[in-house]
């Protein structure tokens, strides 16, 4: 019991803390999009569902510790191993060509910080300091018709999809899930997955700002 | 295959000790033979640079066959220079065009202390080995060889894991500077083995203890390590090395397991 506890010192533990605590989000991700969905139903549709979550207060408040705590774990543990493994280099190369990484991978301390500050956008815009408190779609519907609010959702969404897909890619890995024989469906779910989410998500703003979605 | 000679421009990493800063020179390798393997391009510069009077490039090498793991070093950006599946003492010239300028690096990690120019200090590779990278057998006269049965599939998945020769090529090459690749390659080769039960736990334990503790990075699923590496060890070995690592924080006992797939 006292190593499962300190396992979160070794490089390894952090990555593993890492990649828990993104699979608790990607959970949430998923769900958020599928609630959000409601907007395509209309305003009625869209506030009901709203209202019926703000109902289950355990479960809301559950769920907002949970993804805290998750936020937090997988934040620390970036910073962690972030600094050690600039340490662990040294001096620096003066020719450096990469063999195999891709976009998604090099830059995760980009879309992972862009992300973090996008999350606190978002809660202060609809959560926290709301246009209209509890008219949801409304304040969703003209939120979005400002095409500087509706930019930053579509930004916040494509670092999100970058981000998703070396996560899930990533974390199957480090979870220990890595066998010839399903390492190419683990790259195409991990590609639908986030495609999926990353896709859905900006058709929102977008929507919106092509005027299918209207007050 | 036809021979050519190849004129070449070499700027080499050269520093005079771990604490010393180092500096590129540059140096000319006229009339390389593409037959040459590419440490014997170097021996040629050094002779050229000994005659001169110049201290000679310090390079490692033992075997020269591609098996001790001895040599290494960045060719422009990468580990064992561009040929895939391939050491830098089994590299040949013809890879390269007449005219070519060439980098030379060595491994660059705070893991691996420069020893001078292009050799660095690999001796963490051993203490991480020492923390469990063995087993313990009983010693006196040979034991029958089929006493321990072990299946051709295992077997396999064994011998690949163990194709590592410690060159540190993955460590080179990772962004970390991670030594996850070797390590990772050592835990399975023994925990995929009836031999390697006993330690298995404190195996994983240890070694990626003393692996953390040399200062290497750690993992971020980039799969530069599998590229460089000359052996071709794969990143699945990784995996199976954080599955070590669960397992070995979760039970507790030593006790004799056989292996699971
Ligand atoms: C909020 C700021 C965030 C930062 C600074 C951050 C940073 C990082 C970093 C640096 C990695 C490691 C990448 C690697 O090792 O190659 C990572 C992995 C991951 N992230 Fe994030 N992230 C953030 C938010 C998120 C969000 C919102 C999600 C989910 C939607 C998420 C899901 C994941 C997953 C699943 C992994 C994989 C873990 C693994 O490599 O095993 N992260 N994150
Ligand atoms: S895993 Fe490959 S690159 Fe790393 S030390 Fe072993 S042989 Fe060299
Ligand atoms: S010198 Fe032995 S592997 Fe290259």
């Amino acid at each position: 019991m006292q190593r499962a506890l300190t396992l979160h010192q070794t490089t390894i533990g952090k990555k593993l803390v890492m990649a828990l605590s993104g699979l608790v989000i990607v959970g949430f991700v998923i769900g958020h999009f599928l609630g959000n969905l409601n907007l395509y139903r209309g305003q009625e549709a869209l506030d009901a569902y709203a209202h019926f979550l703000q109902g289950l207060t355990p479960v809301l408040w559950g769920t907002r510790l949970l993804l805290l705590l998750a936020f937090g774990v997988h934040i620390t543990a970036a910073f962690s191993l972030w600094s050690r493994n600039n340490k662990a280099r040294g001096s620096r190369y003066k020719k450096h060509q990469d063999m195999a990484t891709d976009y998604a991978a090099r830059t995760m301390y980009w879309s992972g910080p862009i992300l973090l500050l996008f999350v606190v956008y978002h809660l202060l815009h609809f959560t926290i300091l709301p246009a209209h408190p509890g008219e949801v779609y409304r304040n969703v519907v003209e939120g979005f018709q400002n095409p500087w609010i509706a930019g930053v959702y579509i930004v916040g969404n494509i670092a999100l999809g970058f981000h998703l897909f070396h996560g899930i890619f990533s974390a199957t890995q480090t979870l220990g899930a890595n066998h010839p024989r399903f390492n190419s469906y683990r790259r195409d779910a991990a590609v639908a997955i986030s495609a999926a989410i990353t896709l859905g998500n900006l058709s929102f703003p977008i929507s919106v700002l092509a005027g299918f979605v209207t007050v | 295959m036809s021979e050519e000679l190849l004129n070449l421009t070499l700027h080499v990493w050269r520093q005079d000790g771990p604490s010393q800063p180092g500096r590129f020179e540059t140096h000319p390798a006229t009339g390389i033979s593409t037959h040459m393997s590419f440490l014997e391009m170097l021996d040629v510069v050094n002779e050229d640079l000994i005659e001169k009077g110049k201290s000679p490039i310090a390079f490692d090498y033992d075997c020269r066959e591609g098996i001790c793991g001895s040599c290494g070093m960045v060719v422009n950006g990468v580990a064992h220079g561009p040929q895939r599946l391939t050491t830098i003492c089994q590299l040949h010239m013809r890879q390269f065009n007449d005219g070519d300028e060439l980098w030379l690096e060595p491994w660059r990690a705070s893991g691996f202390p420069v020893v001078k120019d292009l050799v660095v200090d690999r001796s963490a590779f051993d203490r991480i080995v020492q923390a469990g990278g063995y087993i313990s057998i009983r010693t006196g006269s040979a034991t029958e060889a089929n006493e321990m049965p072990v299946a051709k599939a295992m077997a396999d998945q064994a011998m690949d894991a163990a194709e590592c020769i410690g060159c540190g090529a993955c460590v080179a090459a990772c962004p970390n500077a991670s030594a996850s690749l070797f390590t990772a390659a050592k835990i399975s080769h023994l925990s995929l083995l009836p031999q390697g039960q006993a330690e298995r736990l404190d195996r994983a334990r240890n070694m990626v203890a003393q692996m953390d503790a040399e200062g290497f990075g750690g993992c971020t699923n980039h799969g530069e390590c599998e590229a460089a590496c000359p052996k071709g060890v794969s990143l699945r070995w990784i995996a199976r090395m954080n599955r070590e690592v669960v397992r070995s924080a979760v039970k507790s006992d030593s006790g004799v397991k056989t292996a699971r797939r």
